[in-house]
């Protein structure tokens, strides 16, 4: 049986991480290659590294981390942020990761998606959607927009929309943030995860508000989502990994539970 | 010494990370001479059947594995490596290897996995692998552990060749080959220490075989 996924997520900022609420005032909370690391050890299923440096100089940085990580953990691990063009692409995944996500890039240029799936694999392109709730319109029925800039640009792009055509352009998987809910720890935005999830065939990640184990349950039954991403909850050593997996599994989730 | 069998296989790399990690000896080459003299060869794969055939003959490749297994070389296959071992791939409709009887078949995102939910394809994420057949790369993996798959077509050999099955949906086989040559579905270079164990159970195997030589 599929078990659900458990999928950290790291901010990277000039090779440090770093976690801001609602994409602002980042602080430097440790070292990506070791807190990768240490989640590995800990049963987490999956990592996700988000390049949030702005300038291209630490680009060199973040695929140096990439190539630090890939050889240390082996589980699979994707990487985002900053990926507007098929070398983009492919600097990460030869850098070593198996999955690369995009998001404003495929917002700008759809076709980025259809062309990385040609080129890599669907296996390997994740739609990243940033979303927010706005009120229901015709331009966006669903009332939530597709929003870029960590929230601050919106597309007048219904997410509902976005996540079918990003299916059909070949994305192999969607990862799915509200904007609304992260950094809040009030849990995931259940109902925008699950009209998300059942839109599409392709697994959907959960992405943004996880505040407790609960939420994570909730995400994966409720929410119809196939794996819960989180920051916060363990970066500061609230939880660990396998606590929430444990809770997961108690809760009747099916998780990994050896590794 | 493992040979990585080059084909511009996606994974090789990973593959090639795995192996050093563990510390065993091993070469991402098409080298004849160097895949003759290789204890075991691993056949990697990600992306599309077709391509990978594509691949393959492009450079008379599809030969040179055909006849490494012929003289009984181990060879461990994976993800697509596993699937281009069949004899036909319903992806980009692909006429294989046919070193294994059997084909490569599309999920049906319309199946009932538990909890009356439809299955989403592509099959991605961690999974079990029940051991139908006794099978010497399992060996000192806990039954219950997970392995890392993503893939949209299943293998399916005619069933003297399977060895373990996965349930999504239905039970599909995961592992198949016989002894020697062997093919999974997952991916062992990321699917964690019990992984890395399948990958060193392949080469102590590979190993005992050339010193039995």
């Amino acid at each position: 049986m599929l078990s659900k996924r458990v999928i950290p997520c790291l901010d990277v900022r000039n090779g440090r991480l770093t976690k801001g609420i609602k994409f602002k005032d980042n602080v430097d909370i440790g070292d990506p290659v070791e807190t990768a690391r240490r989640y590995y050890e800990d049963g987490a299923d999956e990592i996700v590294f988000y390049d949030i440096t702005a300038s291209h100089e630490a680009r060199g940085i973040f695929l140096d981390v990439v190539e630090k990580v890939a050889s240390q953990i082996f589980i699979p691990f994707s990487v985002g942020g900053g990926i507007n063009t098929i070398d983009d692409m492919r600097d990460v995944l030869v850098a070593g990761a198996e999955k690369v996500s995009v998001n404003s890039g495929a917002v700008k240029n759809p076709d980025i998606i259809s062309e990385g799936a040609a080129r890599f694999g669907s296996q390997c392109i994740v739609l990243g959607m940033d979303v927010k709730r706005v009120k229901k319109s015709e331009d966006i029925p669903s009332g939530f927009e597709i929003v870029i800039h960590g929230g601050r640009k919106h597309m007048g792009m219904d997410a509902i929309e976005w996540a079918k055509t990003g299916e059909a352009l070949g994305a192999g998987e969607i990862c799915l943030n509200s904007i609304d809910a992260d950094g809040t720890k009030n849990g995931y935005d259940l109902e925008l995860t699950r009209l998300v999830a059942e839109s599409v065939t392709i697994p959907v990640i959960a992405s943004g508000g996880a505040g407790s184990p609960q939420h994570m349950v909730d995400a994966v039954t409720t929410g119809r989502a196939t794996a819960a991403l989180i920051a916060s909850i363990v970066h500061y050593g609230e939880y660990t990994i396998s606590d929430l997996k444990k809770y997961m599994a108690n809760a009747g989730v099916q998780t990994r539970s050896v590794w | 010494m493992l040979v990585i069998f080059d084909y511009k296989a996606g994974n090789q790399t990973s593959v090639h990370r795995a192996f050093e990690h563990l510390g065993i000896p091993n070469e991402i080459t098409n080298d004849p001479a160097k895949l003759d003299k290789a204890s075991g060869i691993i056949f990697p794969g990600v992306g599309a059947a077709g391509q990978a055939m594509d691949e393959l003959q492009s450079e008379g490749l599809d030969d040179v594995i055909r006849e490494l297994i012929s003289k009984r070389k181990p060879v461990l296959g994976i993800c697509v490596g596993c699937q281009i071992l069949l004899d036909y791939s319903e992806e980009n409709d692909t006429k294989a290897l046919e070193v294994i009887p059997g084909e490569c078949r599309l999920f049906n995102p319309s199946w009932v996995d538990y909890e009356n939910i439809t299955i989403r394809v592509p099959h991605m994420g961690w999974n079990q692998v029940e051991l139908v057949q006794k099978c010497e790369l399992f060996d000192g993996i806990d039954p219950d552990a997970d392995f890392y798959f993503v893939h949209s077509y299943y293998p399916a050999p005619t069933e003297k060749y399977v060895i373990g099955t996965t349930r999504y949906g239905i039970d599909f086989c995961s592992v198949h080959g016989r002894q020697g040559l062997w093919a999974v579905q997952f991916h062992p270079e990321k699917s964690g220490r019990p992984g890395l164990q399948l990958l060193k159970n392949f080469y102590t195997y590979c190993q005992e075989a050339a010193d039995a030589q």
